[in-house]
């Protein structure tokens, strides 16, 4: 297997891609017969410093319906100067600047290493990235402070032609005018009325009158956009003032009385920087960046009266169909992000504060148009700065890590069919032939578009395997899928980036082993848990997991090797081994429990597992736990409670948390100072150790995790508890008491109990 | 005079098959109450019916002729006797009548027959000229004035033959006789009245002397009431000094056929002015009851009297600058009676000792409150009385309690905001900066109470065109913060805080933004405007801080952008002189008058400021800042070199200006009668409580009241006027005005009392008013019957027989042609497609809530030979007539009507007076485009311009001097303002109009 793993490895490496299948099987019926989809985790514009964008433009399949990319697979005639598209087999010329080509002067994008290419663009006027920054003022006065230090500090990050706009909000919406000198500027709207774009341009003097542009100047038609965008000016320009201007805001001026939350309007204040950028600035990048530290409180997008012994709705509430504003706003916010994203446009929402901020409603104006979803206690906290810090880091080439309004196309060959996307996407309803009727996650589409992305985004595509059973594939046939994604790079080129890839066909039936084998049962779990997360967020919980758990169960019934009604006998293949783990620590995951967690909590954690890579994604649903001690080097043990231990030093990243325990002898050694005393050397350095691993991930990860540093008996140390598997709690007694481990006080089955059922269950002829 | 005929009853709005009119809504002469009231001015249908068909036809149920006409006929042999006649029932009517009697027989005698007044309550209304000679009926016999001659019986009949004792203080001006025709214009040596008046101290002849000191405004009749009561009445006829020469030429004139007047035999209202400048110190309304009871100081008013229809019109100017003693209760408030809720003052009568008072007004017996006991002494008086401002003066102020305050929460102090139109042409015109620059020195002088340090007003600053900008002049700001409200639809205040601020602690940031804001808008190529959302806008910001205040609009277009009171240029010529033209007075949409009713509930005020190069539409603009109490200022094709100074002189006062704010007035009168209407920059929610945005020391109330039962000759008729206002820092206090008046039941006291200005100032506003609902032509006949009638009335019931050919004009009245024909003649009344009618509206609307003072020089502008004056006296040279004939070509004259002011140079002026004022060698080198005189180091110069100075003093607009000379041009402008002549646009003379109206009279009395 470890040929898979390394064919895996690479593939991911090279294309950005994992399948849940790496070997296809050939007909629609066994494939469904597979369980798990055929799917993919694409990281669409994964980094790659080795692959430097080619100059010209990508040559297309000249069949109206199919415009596929010419590719390494494409059959090359190289006398005729002739190519044929591998999926819709159309023969094609080759434009005349390809007329030098030969089999030894091949263009890249027919060799084979280069499955992956990217092409710059170098048609159409390039316009500057856009960063509108939208902002509450009702925050507590040092909030406030940390907030517009971050912002000025931002500016610093930002490419000077970029555009910059400032939007403040509280009780009134105000959007400044950045150019003016003496005097500062200000458009304001009532936080209660909703305003349609037309309005909005109207009353920020967007649409100039036809009549005076025509006779005025039409000798300078470059000016336009900068003419009719005082609200969005380039970076340079007004540096100072903008600074000065941050520096000058002040809290929400209106007085809040006792008893009341601040009068917030957050629906109308996003209204307006959408719809100002819908105005002015449509199809090209740009960002809202929302920043808010509480709940809106009044106007459209309401979550929550101002009365504060009214809370905001909870779980309960919504599951009692209790909380008022929910629908209502739901539906205000899901109108702006589908308008954002029609537009190219990203929201990102920070949001800051102890409560609940309503993400629940505003979840889609990120998560439907590719922005960021950061949550935190206040912007007064390292997590919030450097996360915000973060958003602004370079890569290798000195650009921004993130892209815009990108738009990726999927095309496969005539055996497979397009079910859907989950990710951070919307659908631009691009019917095809190879589009399917099923659909999983946002379907009936071949396109989406996905508004904002950054190196790590990804994707989870769904296909249909839809040859017949009685249409065998020629031995040696391949099926191939190409993703185009066209993108604005942050350096403002436009970009596409191509990936075609192939995979063998075989028939299940005669050669189910090869395609075991090349099961990717970590991509496949990541695609699983999606769909589950996807249904989830439509459909009641106890009925994800029961749907988790047939589909679980089936698939050790169809790869597992066993006797009927025998549990004891039941096995699984090496590439199957940890699936069922995933599937049960998902089950426990915040992903699908929302117990314990409020709305905006869910939203939140599904936020990021929607879009992280599979690497980030395993570890949210199964967390890594490292142990350090005397006994040798840090290891990887087994997230279980029996790996809590008196003498060593855990380190558990959940990607949302990184917890550093102390166990109860080395908590107790710290207490007693040893690490002070020169020798006891080793201890510091024992105890340094996993500080200096968790400042690794803080600094790589996004968002930055909340950092805890606790101990046995600590209160924080239920971060830790919650997560490990309950092997011994206080109920199985035979674990009680033993030396080794920690007993957790849960009601919840352990993975043992939970294998044992799976066993039971998938060896029982029943089901 | 009968008002019931003339003044309340109905002729506007009443079904008459005469004219057939109906609209309701003009209140003072016939809104549905009126119309229901016992008094029966309901159905009228005799008197005007009566007119319009020329008849003297006997309307009412005929009661016994015959003991009628016994005593006419009593009359008629007997005139002499009746003279000393005790009580009887006989008058002067007789003697008016006696040369008609045979063909008037049928109908007088009907009047009569209703003499008796309990009957005549429920007939009055059908009889309105009958119910003069009821009046007279009722009058003692002193009516029947000797007669001394039948020559000079139109002189006499004013005169009581001896004064009433109602009136100690009082004097009706013996003042020459006028009449028109005949022997009456023999000149009447003045000591003839001597006998006729014993117990008044001033010789008559003393009053045509110069009065000692030109100008002066103290009323020397006032020597018992305090310091505060007089100036603001006497302001308009005092500013007339020096004797008038004229005066004693006219008397001389010879008679004269009717067809050629001579014009200095008709009244002269130059002659009057002096005359009733000098009778005015006498002008005291007290009922001796009471003893000394203060009148009211600011306080012109007409009482009429018939025994039974009273009625009086009050112009009201409660908030004069005089400052007012002030009473403080502290938290037990004012003392008040407990049914009517009158407030303490001179008319209670305590009574047991000081433990209970019977209010003047409702007659409740009331206890004392214990913190206000005090014992009594001898005569009933309490012990404090000349302690207690309440008790002893006729205008006081209150401290209110938080009982009188909106939420029971003391007031914040007021603001003022002040909004600029920074559209286009106001930027291009310098009118922007100008204003800016203005408001730097001007914002110094904010309003403040006298004993602080700084105003306690706060300010704010709105700049708008079809979108508002707010500022944020917070202290603490580097630099100013503009906030822009482009939702012009649904406007609201985008800043609490920094918003309205103090000027002593904002001034660095006021003047950072005043300098820039010129600038900022200097690119602007907007036209566009709004209106109604900038004053919602300020209304908001106001509720917002929760005070009250002012908004200083300064605004120059059509506000065509769309949004709420967005208007349309809807002056159409082609609906003058038809009964479609009240449209063109009405606002445009209604969205204005909503508004003014918020503003009111708020206590925010309007002032605008309007600088139309076109129309404008002031009657749409000029609606809330006439309901909230606010001015209207316009220039017209506004000029910076030009203008400015008049503007900003105007912008000045208007900072400056005394006010009050958040106002609700209310005026409870004695029983027998009440306030029906009231006309002003008011705004009524119920019929009683008067409410006002603001009042300021230039604006008046005019209050009609009716009978509504018998009054009391005893009791007198009591008027008390209480203002509930806010102060300039924020108290809320309650000011209190006290009016005694006296009834009569003799028609001819009741002429005697009348006073001519006050009651233009009536008919002007309830005419200006009626031109809402009614078709001009209308108002103007009924304008004209109505002096025909008052007239008719007089010469019938009160004047000696005499020729029917005569006029006889009762003394108090003998200017009420002239004014009434100033008033027809006036441009608001006049359909002529020539006159712009944005400037009707504006008229319109000034004269609403003008002051008599005002009113009067506004109808009869002041004419003054400049050419004679005397460089060594500080005396004003005497007026002369506002006519042609009185120039001369070699005179420089100046006039002035409150508004406008010109120069008038004759062809051949002296040079040296020429030289003297505009330092230029001869007329052909004056240059007219001037608005300032040239400050030349010469008597001449400083003299003129003293005068001028004078004269622009107390008058609430700043007038624009225009430089005319003879023969020019622009002496078309000027003429217009010499209304004894033949107006420009139409109009008739003077002696036409005399004629008009002898004319009617003479129909009348037939």
């Amino acid at each position: 297997m470890a040929t898979y793993l390394e064919f895996i490895q690479q593939n991911e490496d090279r294309d950005g891609v994992r399948f849940s299948w790496n070997v296809w099987p050939s007909s629609r019926l066994e494939a469904t017969r597979m369980v798990v989809p055929l799917a993919c985790l694409l990281t669409p514009l994964k980094e790659r410093p080795d692959l430097p964008p080619v100059q010209y433009e990508p040559v297309l399949c000249s069949r109206p319906t199919c415009k596929a990319v010419l590719n390494p697979l494409c059959q090359v005639d190289y006398r005729a100067k002739l190519w044929a598209c591998n999926f819709c087999f159309q023969r094609n010329q080759f434009p005349p600047a390809y007329g030098g080509i030969s089999e030894v002067n091949q263009p890249a994008e027919l060799m084979p290493q280069f499955s992956t290419i990217e092409y710059m663009i170098q048609r159409g006027a390039q316009s500057p990235l856009i960063f509108l920054y939208v902002v509450d003022t009702c925050l507590e006065e040092d909030d406030l402070q940390a907030l517009k230090e971050s912002l000025q500090m931002s500016l610093s990050l930002l490419p000077p032609d970029a555009l910059v706009g400032l939007i403040t909000f509280g009780r009134m919406v105000q959007v400044h005018e950045l150019s003016c000198e003496g005097i500062s500027k200000s458009y304001v709207f009532r936080g209660t009325k909703d305003l349609t774009a037309k309005q909005i341009q109207d009353m920020l003097g967007l649409t100039k009158p036809a009549v005076p542009m025509q006779q005025a100047r039409p000798a300078q038609p470059q000016e336009h956009p900068f003419v009719s965008s005082r609200f969005l000016q380039p970076l340079h320009k007004i540096d100072m003032n903008l600074t000065d201007l941050l520096g000058e805001l002040q809290r929400d001026p209106w007085p809040v009385t006792q008893g009341k939350r601040p009068l917030r309007s957050t629906g109308v204040a996003l209204s307006i920087a959408v719809g100002l950028l819908e105005g002015t600035f449509p199809n090209t990048g740009a960002r809202i960046m929302l920043f808010t530290g509480g709940p809106p409180t009044q106007g459209p997008g309401m979550v929550v009266g101002d009365e504060l012994k009214i809370p905001i709705r909870s779980w309960h509430d919504i599951e009692k169909d209790n909380a008022r504003f929910m629908k209502k706003a739901t539906k205000h916010y899901e109108m702006l992000a589908n308008r954002t994203a029609a537009n190219g446009h990203c929201i990102d929402i920070y949001a800051c504060a102890l409560d609940q901020t309503g993400l629940l409603e505003m979840k889609c104006c990120a998560n439907l148009t590719g922005g960021y979803m950061v949550m935190g206690d206040s912007f007064n906290t390292s997590l919030f700065k450097q996360t915000f810090q973060r958003i602004f880091t370079k890569d290798f080439n000195g650009d921004f890590r993130m892209a815009f309004g990108a738009t990726l196309d999927v095309k496969t060959s005539r055996e497979l069919k397009i079910a859907g996307a989950i990710g951070p996407c919307v659908s631009l309803n691009v019917k095809g032939p190879c589009v399917s009727e099923n659909e999983l996650g946002v379907g009936g589409t071949s396109q989406w578009k996905i508004c904002g992305l950054d190196p790590t985004s990804t994707l989870g595509i769904y296909f249909e395997v839809v040859n017949q059973h009685n249409a065998p594939i020629p031995q040696g046939g391949r099926g191939a899928i190409q993703f185009v994604t066209h993108y604005q790079h942050s350096s403002t080129q436009r970009r596409i980036r191509v990936t075609t890839i192939a995979r063998n066909w075989a028939d299940a039936q005669t050669q189910l082993r090869h395609i075991e084998a090349a099961f990717d049962q970590e991509a496949a779990a990541v695609l699983m848990a999606r769909l589950g997360v996807f249904r989830a967020e439509s459909e009641e919980g106890p009925d994800v997991l029961r749907w988790l758990d047939r589909q679980l169960i089936r698939l050790c019934q169809k790869f597992g090797q066993y006797n009927k009604e025998d549990p004891a006998s039941f096995r699984l293949s090496d590439s199957f081994s940890l699936y069922p783990q995933f599937m049960f620590h998902l089950r426990r995951s915040p992903f699908l429990q929302v117990f314990n967690n409020s709305p905006d909590e869910s939203s939140y954690y599904r936020h990021h597992f929607a879009r992280q890579d599979l690497t980030q994604s395993l570890i949210m649903i199964q967390p890594i736990l490292y142990s350090y001690s005397f006994h040798g080097p840090p290891e990887p043990v087994l997230l279980d409670s029996s790996s809590i231990l008196a003498d060593r030093i855990l380190l558990m990243d959940t990607f949302f948390q990184i917890v550093i325990y102390l166990g109860e002898t080395i908590a107790q050694w710290r207490k007693a100072g040893y690490q002070d005393m020169p020798e006891y050397e080793n201890f510091r350095h024992l105890l340094q150790a996993p500080l200096d691993d968790a400042q690794e991930i803080l600094q790589a990860r996004f968002p930055m995790p909340r950092y805890i540093n606790t101990e046995h008996g600590g209160s924080q140390a239920r971060f830790l508890l919650s997560k490990v598997n309950p092997s011994q709690t206080h109920n199985n007694l035979y674990a009680w008491g033993q030396e080794t481990g920690a007993p957790i006080l849960t009601d919840d089955v352990s993975l043992q109990v939970f294998m044992d059922h799976l066993k039971k269950l998938a060896v029982s002829s029943a089901c | 005079m009968s008002q019931q005929g003339y003044v309340a009853t109905p002729p506007y709005s009443q079904p008459q098959p005469g004219i057939g009119l109906s609209p309701p809504h003009y209140g003072h002469y016939g809104d549905p109450s009126h119309t229901a009231s016992p008094t029966g001015m309901t159905k009228p249908a005799g008197p005007l019916g009566a007119t319009a068909t020329g008849a003297i036809l006997p309307p009412g149920p005929p009661p016994p002729g015959p003991h009628q006409f016994g005593q006419n006929g009593a009359h008629a042999a007997g005139h002499p006797p009746q003279r000393f006649s005790g009580p009887p029932p006989v008058n002067n009517v007789a003697s008016s009548y006696a040369p008609y009697q045979s063909s008037a027989q049928s109908s007088y005698p009907n009047s009569m027959s209703t003499s008796s007044v309990t009957q005549l309550g429920s007939q009055l209304s059908a009889m309105q000229i009958n119910s003069y000679g009821n009046s007279s009926g009722m009058a003692p016999p002193s009516q029947g004035p000797p007669g001394p001659l039948s020559a000079t019986s139109f002189q006499t009949p004013p005169r009581p033959p001896q004064p009433s004792i109602l009136q100690p203080g009082s004097q009706v001006l013996p003042p020459p006789p006028t009449t028109l025709n005949g022997p009456g214009a023999s000149p009447l040596p003045p000591s003839m009245y001597r006998p006729d008046g014993p117990a008044r101290p001033p010789p008559p002849n003393a009053q045509y002397q110069p009065p000692p000191l030109p100008g002066q405004t103290l009323g020397a009749g006032y020597p018992p009431q305090q310091a505060n009561s007089g100036p603001q009445m006497a302001g308009a006829q005092l500013s007339y000094p020096g004797g008038f020469p004229g005066g004693p030429a006219q008397m001389a004139g010879p008679p004269q056929p009717q067809k050629k007047l001579d014009p200095d035999s008709i009244p002269s209202p130059i002659q009057v002015i002096e005359n009733d400048r000098a009778s005015r110190g006498g002008q005291v309304y007290a009922t001796n009851t009471r003893g000394q009871i203060p009148p009211l100081v600011t306080t012109d008013c007409i009482i009429q009297d018939q025994g039974i229809c009273f009625q009086l019109s009050n112009t009201l100017t409660p908030f004069n600058n005089t400052p007012l003693y002030l009473v403080n209760h502290g938290e037990s408030g004012p003392v008040r009676c407990n049914r009517c809720k009158a407030y303490m003052c001179p008319f209670m009568q305590f009574t047991e000792g000081g433990r209970r008072y019977q209010c003047g007004f409702c007659n409740c017996v009331n206890d004392v409150p214990p913190f206000y006991f005090q014992h009594l002494d001898h005569i009933g008086r309490r012990l404090d009385h000349y302690e207690k401002p309440e008790l002893s003066l006729g205008s006081y102020e209150y401290v209110a309690t938080l009982d009188y305050c909106r939420k029971n929460k003391p007031p914040n102090p007021p603001a003022f905001i002040f909004m600029i139109d920074v559209s286009y042409s106001n930027i291009k015109n310098g009118l922007v900066k100008l204003i800016c620059e203005e408001l730097k020195t001007v914002l110094e002088k904010l309003p403040k109470e006298e004993q602080e340090e700084t105003s306690a007003i706060r300010v704010g600053f709105i700049t708008y065109n079809k979108v508002l900008h707010f500022f944020n002049v917070k202290s603490n700001l580097a630099q100013p913060q503009m906030m822009v409200v482009t939702d012009v639809g649904e406007v609201f205040v985008p800043l609490l805080d920094g918003f309205l601020v103090n000027y002593q602690e904002s001034q660095s940031v006021i003047h950072n933004l005043l300098d820039q804001i010129p600038d900022i808008f200097a690119d602007s190529n907007e036209n566009e405007t709004v209106f109604a959302p900038v004053i919602q806008a300020g209304m908001e910001a106001l509720k917002a801080a929760d005070c009250p205040g002012k908004l200083f609009i300064f605004h120059s277009s059509l506000p065509t952008a769309e949004a709420p009171g967005k208007l349309k240029n809807r002056d159409d010529k082609k609906l003058v002189n038809t009964d479609k033209e009240k449209i063109l007075f009405q606002p445009q949409t209604n969205v204005y008058d909503s508004l003014a009713k918020d503003c009111v509930a708020h206590g925010c005020s309007v002032t605008l400021f309007l600088f139309p190069s076109q129309y404008v539409d002031v009657a749409s603009l000029g609606l809330v800042p006439q309901l909230t109490g606010g001015t209207l200022y316009k220039y017209s094709n506004f000029q910076m070199h030009l203008d400015s100074q008049q503007f900003l002189n105007d912008l000045r006062n208007d900072i400056e200006k005394k006010i009050g704010f958040d106002a609700i007035m209310r005026v409870r009168t004695s029983t027998g009668f009440r306030a029906t209407d009231f006309f002003g920059g008011i705004w009524m929610n119920t019929s009683t409580d008067v409410e006002m945005a603001a009042i300021d020391s230039d604006k008046a109330v005019t209050v009609e009241f009716k009978h509504d039962d018998r009054l009391s000759e005893d009791t007198g008729a009591l008027i008390q006027c209480a203002v509930l206002y806010t102060t300039i820092s924020g108290q809320r206090r309650l000011r209190i005005h006290n009016l005694g008046l006296n009834c009569s039941s003799q028609l001819a006291d009741l002429y005697k009392s009348c006073e001519t200005d006050a009651l233009i100032n009536f008919f002007a506003k309830s005419a200006f008013k009626a031109i809402l609902h009614q078709p001009l032509k209308v108002i103007r006949e009924i304008l004209v019957n109505q002096t025909a009638h008052m007239l008719a009335c007089y010469r019938k019931n009160c004047a000696s027989p005499s020729a029917a050919s005569q006029l006889i004009l009762p003394d108090s009245m003998k200017v009420l042609p002239v004014y009434m024909n100033c008033l027809l003649k006036n441009c608001v009344l006049l359909s002529r497609p020539e006159i712009s009618t944005d400037e009707r509206a504006f008229q319109r609307q000034l004269v609403m809530t003008m002051g008599v003072a005002d009113s009067q020089l506004f109808f009869y502008p002041q004419l003054l030979p400049i050419h004679t004056l005397d460089v060594k006296s500080t005396t004003l040279p005497a007026a002369v007539r506002c006519s042609e004939s009185r120039l001369s070509e070699g005179g420089i004259f100046l006039l002035a009507n409150g508004l406008h002011m010109f120069l008038w140079l004759g062809v051949s002026s002296p040079p040296e007076l020429i030289q003297g004022i505009f330092n230029v060698p001869s007329f052909a080198h004056i240059n007219t485009d001037m608005t300032l005189l040239p400050e030349v180091g010469n008597p001449y110069s400083q003299q003129l311009r003293m005068i001028m100075g004078i004269i622009q003093q107390k008058r609430p607009y700043s007038m624009k001097l225009t430089i005319v000379k003879q023969r020019e041009q622009p002496e078309m402008v000027f003429r217009q303002f010499l209304v004894e002549d033949k107006g420009l646009y139409g109009g008739s003379s003077y002696v036409d109009f005399l004629c008009c109206v002898h004319k009617e009279i003479c129909q009348l009395l037939n």
